[in-house]
């Protein structure tokens, strides 16, 4: 499918699920359900960028993710501060809050990849799991987020696009799901893709052939960051209660690392699988079972897949095709020389 | 027959070159020269510093001291790609292919990231798709180019590493243990498309252990031995320099 | 204007805690230094080392260090059944980095949402004769909860050091980190070397995690602060250097205790960050390959 056909493609099924759900449900559960999984397939899309399409693994999901939390705390009280300097801004609306988000967290991303990217993917790793708990450290201290106690986030009155405020949620999450997994297929076909494909297979090689190594891993890390700060802007919104200790919950860096590893890593189609898949059973879980237990399971599904199922569900459909195409080539073959 | 041509107009000037790891010295000022259309053979024992040599001019590696002119400009401070993109290549001696990738991908790659990144070179994709295969043909692997690279043989690999180099249009080649390991009729086959690399006006530099090979192949020879050069000349006088004789006795 | 009295005490305590790091982090100049496997599951192995003592000393009175060095064959074990599933499930197939990592991820996050789910979030300590008093030598305090420790591990380390190179086991664990072919070429399995240093890397944690709860109360997620500290340490020694990780682990404990007595205790985890950044910034020669 050519990539605009598939853009609109992927639109117009985001639409119709949205439009369908919300006639569907009245019961506001669903909708909250829901953000979370679409919030996990835009989370693992995006750590698949750098993780599965460049081979750079990423532990600090949620360091990114809470920064885009924070800063539409911080945009959310702009108005309130901005008025004792006697300046008059209206409230910010939500899509420029993810806009703004986005761009902090790539530019984090941006940050650490300049500094450890020059080094083996290794050194990477160990900075993404260090920075989070140094992010954490910082949101920790500042007061004007509310430190350590948190912060209460008041929705505003009315929703956008009629209905209650977590249907516009969930819509917004879809429209994210929507962008981050066309721009997730758009570098699948793209001579990007083909670059961060080279380095994941062959770094070395691929720099002797010409790919600008490090420029292209920063493109990775900035916009990998930044999708995943976009998932987090909403965040405050809907908990309407923001701390640290759950907004730099370790289920966020841990489900993005094994939905795509679940799922599959190569293509677009894997983290959706990935996000789906466990984002629903764990929000069916959560009521029945406790969320360290949840999460526990999360834990163990991912190292028995990484031992045994490297290539994730996707990679074990395509080897079955591939066993069967071969046992029907060996077959034709005999027919022939009999 | 002027054998060391001086710096102007050749096409790789390499003077006072040094490289270590730590107290180890691997390389010792190496000045070298190489014109344009040259066949120049390298060799030397295990650990002379060949592959170090490579990487240094290719980039892979930095060296401490010493400049290196590529056709009047200087690549100090260059990194890899900059210097595949200003007509530098090498093929590795463990073949690297992308494993992922078919082999079709595989010369993409290249193409896409040096040819089509020169100033004033944009070859469309259909252009692309039709020199790759002309690429595959040119080493005998057009059957197998949507194949991956773990279906192919020992040679192949070797052939598809050649081709990937190639590739990149470079104007000096650096040939690192292409031939390791093969047979003598498929050394021969990798000798071939060398020299037919080499009539169509790309510098070659052999690196290689196989005798018979390098003295075949080779216009001048180069030896290496535990980081300094020791002789450069015409293949048939370096073999019977006592220096050279002496640090392969035993080989 | 600074207190000199605040400040060597900040600076003898940062000493004292500059031994404790060093036995955190000596098990990952083995395995990650010399053995280049990337155990980011490190913290988990120390923090059961704690509730391995916090458990045992709940139950049978001993001196918790003792308990350490009783375990230590418990935690070697570990090491080496650990070492295994890696070396079959990845070093086997040649795809050590991203899968590798993914897998000590998974242990270290399943390590400690498993202590949450057994023993809670609840912090847990234990009790020994030295916990509490402190030596005083002028205007300088030693707390005895920190100076055992620090001496048990420099002990500890210095033992290590001696069994490295002086014994047949050690010396090969020392070649295969610098060359795993020369040591198949001498007719040893590099395999079973590594499956051995692994297991000293982990049994390490044993003592290391008593140390801990020593020092102080633990709950399962102070082990994510120590994994900035742990690769800081280890990249700043040099990787395998043993007297370098000593060296390392001193400075980023004085810098830490002087931030943590002027600036706070919540800046700790970002010191030791701090320090892995700048060491990979300015010596990316010596760390890009090896």
């Amino acid at each position: 499918m050519r990539i605009g056909a598939f853009w609109i493609a992927a639109a117009l099924v985001g639409l119709v699920i949205v439009v369908a759900t919300r006639l569907a449900f009245s019961n506001e559960y669903f909708f909250f359900a829901a953000y979370v999984v679409l919030q996990y397939i835009v989370l693992s899309t995006a750590w698949n960028i750098l993780g599965g399409y460049t081979g750079y693994i990423n532990f600090g999901t949620g360091a990114f993710f809470a920064i885009g939390a924070y800063t539409s705390a911080v945009l959310h009280k702009m108005p309130a501060l901005l008025k004792t300097f006697d300046v008059m801004i209206p409230p910010i609306p939500l899509p420029v809050m993810i806009l703004v988000g986005g761009v902090i967290a790539g530019v984090l991303g941006l940050g650490t990849g300049y500094l450890t990217l020059r080094l083996r993917g290794v050194f990477f790793a160990i900075a993404t799991l260090a920075m989070t708990v140094v992010v954490q450290t910082l949101i920790v201290n500042w007061d004007y987020v509310g430190g350590s106690r948190g912060i209460y986030i008041i929705r505003p009155a009315q929703a956008p696009l009629g209905g209650s405020y977590i249907q516009y949620l969930y819509t917004l999450m879809m429209v994210l799901s929507v962008v981050s997994v066309g721009i997730a297929r758009w570098i699948e076909r793209s001579r990007l893709g083909l670059g961060f494909a080279a380095i994941r297979d062959d770094e070395l090689a691929a720099e002797a052939g010409g790919v600008p190594t490090l420029r292209l891993k920063l493109i990775a890390t900035t916009l990998s960051g930044a999708l995943m700060g976009m998932a987090g802007a909403p965040l405050p919104y809907y908990v309407t209660y923001l701390d640290p200790a759950s907004s730099f919950n370790l289920a966020y860096a841990v489900n993005s690392v094994a939905m795509p590893v679940i799922g599959g890593m190569t293509s677009w189609i894997g983290p959706i699988i990935g996000a789906v898949l466990l984002g629903t059973i764990q929000q069916l879980a959560t009521v029945t079972i406790s969320s360290a237990l949840n999460l526990l399971i999360v834990g163990i599904l991912l190292i028995l897949f990484v031992i045994i199922a490297p290539n994730g569900i996707m990679g074990l459909i395509s080897a079955r095709q591939r066993r069967r195409a071969a046992i029907i080539e060996a077959a034709v073959q005999q027919r022939q020389a009999a | 027959m002027n054998l060391s041509s001086t710096s102007d107009g050749a096409l790789l000037a390499v003077s006072g070159l040094g490289k270590r790891f730590g107290g180890f010295v691997a390389l010792e000022s190496i000045d070298l020269t190489i014109a344009e259309g040259e066949r120049v053979g390298l060799i030397g024992p295990n650990g002379s510093g060949k592959s170090t040599l490579v990487n240094c001019l290719c980039g892979t590696l930095r060296n401490e001291t010493g400049t290196v002119l590529f056709d009047g400009k200087p690549l100090d401070g260059l990194i890899a790609h900059e210097r595949t993109r200003l007509g530098l290549a090498r093929s590795f001696q463990l073949p690297k292919p992308f494993h992922t990738l078919s082999l079709i991908d595989n010369l993409r790659v290249p193409l896409l990231y040096t040819v089509n990144a020169r100033p004033g070179h944009h070859l469309p994709d259909s252009e692309v798709r039709t020199r790759c295969e002309e690429l595959l043909e040119a080493v005998a692997l057009a059957e197998k180019a949507r194949r991956l690279p773990r279906d192919l043989t020992q040679v192949e690999m070797r052939k598809l590493e050649l081709a990937r180099a190639v590739a990149t249009e470079p104007r000096l080649l650096f040939a690192d243990e292409a031939m390791a390991g093969l047979s003598p009729s498929e050394v021969e086959e990798i000798i071939a498309v060398l020299l037919r690399l080499n009539q169509q006006g790309i510098t070659i530099v052999l690196i290689e252990h196989i005798m018979r090979a390098v003295m075949s192949f080779s216009t001048r020879l180069l030896v290496l031995v535990a980081g300094q050069k020791i002789a450069d000349g015409l293949p048939q006088e370096v073999v019977r320099n006592p220096e050279v004789e002496r640090a392969y006795l035993g080989e | 204007m600074v207190s000199v009295d605040l400040l060597i005490n900040a600076i003898v305590a940062g000493i004292l805690l500059g031994g404790f790091y060093a036995a955190v982090t000596v098990g990952i100049t083995i395995s990650f230094g010399m053995l280049d496997i990337a155990n980011i599951a490190q913290p988990a192995f120390i923090l059961l080392g704690s509730y391995a003592s916090y458990i045992i000393t709940y139950y049978v009175h001993v001196d918790p260090i003792l308990v350490g060095v009783l375990m230590l064959p418990v935690f070697y074990v570990i090491g080496m059944a650990v070492y295994r599933l890696y070396y079959y499930s990845f070093e086997l197939r040649g795809e050590q980095s991203i899968q590798g990592l993914a897998f000590f991820f998974g242990l270290l996050f399943v390590a400690e949402v498993s202590l949450v789910l057994i023993f809670g979030v609840d912090y847990r300590f234990v009790e020994a004769p030295y916990i509490g008093p402190s030596l005083h030598a002028g205007i300088v305090d030693l707390p005895l909860r920190m100076l055992i420790p620090c001496l048990v591990s420099l002990i500890m380390i210095a033992l290590l050091q001696l069994y490295l190179s002086r014994s047949f086991i050690g010396r090969a664990i020392l070649a295969v980190s610098q060359d795993g072919l020369a040591l198949q070429l001498m007719a040893a399995s590099p395999t079973r070397i590594k499956q051995i240093a692994f297991g000293i890397s982990v049994a390490t944690c044993s003592l290391a995690g008593t140390f801990l709860i020593i020092i102080q109360p633990i709950e399962p997620s102070i082990g994510r602060d120590y994994i900035g500290r742990i690769f800081a340490i280890c990249v700043l020694g040099g990787m395998t250097s043993f007297p370098g990780m000593v060296a390392a682990a001193l400075l980023i404990g004085i810098v830490e205790s002087i931030t943590a007595t002027f600036y706070g205790p919540s800046w700790a985890p970002a010191v030791a960050f701090g320090f892995l950044l700048i060491t990979l910034a300015v010596r990316p020669a010596g760390l890009a390959g090896r």
